[in-house]
């Protein structure tokens, strides 16, 4: 019997395919994921019976159309609205049920009580440009991150970012998730982020 | 003189090209990977801002993008330069925020119905007049997860 060898296909063109799908790929894809800064709207019902908040626990932050910040009724630069921010909430002038065991600010009496009655409300113009406005979202978001980082280091030893970012990742297991998320919800409770946006004022 | 010519057989053999799909294979297969399609095509300005207290967004499917900004260059002619809201692929008004938020979730699959964020893709030139009616509007339908999508940097630089 004679063998008949079976002809080769040429894959010469193979690599030219390919490139035209890497290509294709390339063009049609971004790489980046996106981020940003969360944030949670208030629902436009009210709620029915709003709390009466004392003014010295409202911290509130103007910036007006000319992209000026006024920060309790100061006017103030963008660098230093972090600090003050955190003074404010570390305050921790409360008394008895509202005293506040590891705030650490100066315990200032006209200043806010504890953390958890601590607002910082936020107002803008409507001509105010939107990148001065994130900017002092983002000192206002650090401000929280910062006390809630040095509460878990001091409590947990261990850095809140990172601890923040292993919960939001997929990748985490079930397990380590398990030990994280009673963690983060203490921290959460111990600094709850209460930052509310106004509906801007028309002039 | 048959002694010469048997010594030539010793120059190089041509560099075999045999793996060169695989290699591009692998490439492809990266990028395949580790990229997202874009799904539509940006008719505005879209210079984020920056800030570095940032969370990285949701799986893809899970969120919804609102754009706005100075209509680009070669649509300035039609739409003039004061900024817009761009939904999908068209230019919206800001009563139009509304529908196409509740159009938009009513495409998801129910479980992630509820957990949706809209994305806000700003131009950092824009006014927060325009921004302030787009979360008017989104509290309306009740979308209340936002996420304020900008580059990582510090936000000092914002102000340059």
């Amino acid at each position: 019997m004679a063998k008949r060898a079976v002809p080769e296909v040429n894959a010469g063109s193979m690599a030219d395919i390919a490139f035209l799908l890497l290509i294709f790929f390339l063009v049609t894809t971004t790489i980046d994921t996106d981020a940003g800064l969360d944030r949670k709207l208030p629902p436009i019902v009210p709620p029915e019976n709003p709390p009466v908040i004392r003014q010295k626990n409202i911290f509130t932050v103007v910036v007006n159309k000319n992209n000026q910040l006024l920060v309790e009724d100061k006017l103030m630069n963008l660098k230093d609205v972090r600090q003050a921010a955190i003074d404010f909430l570390d305050n921790g002038a409360g008394t008895g049920e509202d005293a506040c065991s590891y705030c650490k600010g100066n315990r200032d009496p006209e200043s806010s009580d504890n953390p958890d009655k601590a607002i910082i409300s936020l107002q803008n113009d409507r001509e105010t440009k939107y990148s001065t406005y994130i900017a002092v979202q983002n000192e206002l978001v650090a401000a929280y991150n910062e006390l809630r980082s040095r509460y878990t280091k001091e409590k947990f030893n261990i850095d809140y970012r990172e601890l923040e970012a292993e919960a939001i990742n997929p990748k985490t297991s079930a397990s380590r998730l398990e030990e994280i998320t009673p963690v983060l919800e203490e921290i959460k409770a111990k600094y709850p982020q209460k930052l509310s946006e106004a509906e801007p004022k028309s002039n | 003189m048959a002694k010469f010519t048997k010594k030539k057989s010793g120059e190089l053999p041509p560099v075999s090209t045999a793996s060169l799909p695989d290699i591009v294979f692998m490439l492809l297969f990266f990028f395949m990977t580790v990229t997202v399609m874009k799904d539509s095509d940006l008719m505005v300005a879209n210079d984020l801002p920056f800030a570095d207290e940032i969370q990285k967004l949701d799986k893809k499917d899970r969120v919804i993008y609102i754009y706005a900004g100075k209509p680009s260059q070669r649509y300035q002619e039609t739409f003039g330069t004061a900024s817009k809201i761009q939904l999908n692929d068209k230019f919206a008004d800001v009563k139009e925020v509304g529908n196409y938020i509740l159009a938009e979730r009513a495409k998801k699959r129910q479980e992630i119905q509820n957990v949706l964020t809209t994305a806000l893709k700003v131009d950092k030139e824009t006014n927060m007049g325009l921004i302030s009616d787009i979360k008017q509007e989104l509290r309306k339908v009740n979308a209340l997860k936002i996420n304020y999508t900008t580059k990582s940097g510090e936000a000092s630089k914002n102000l340059q």
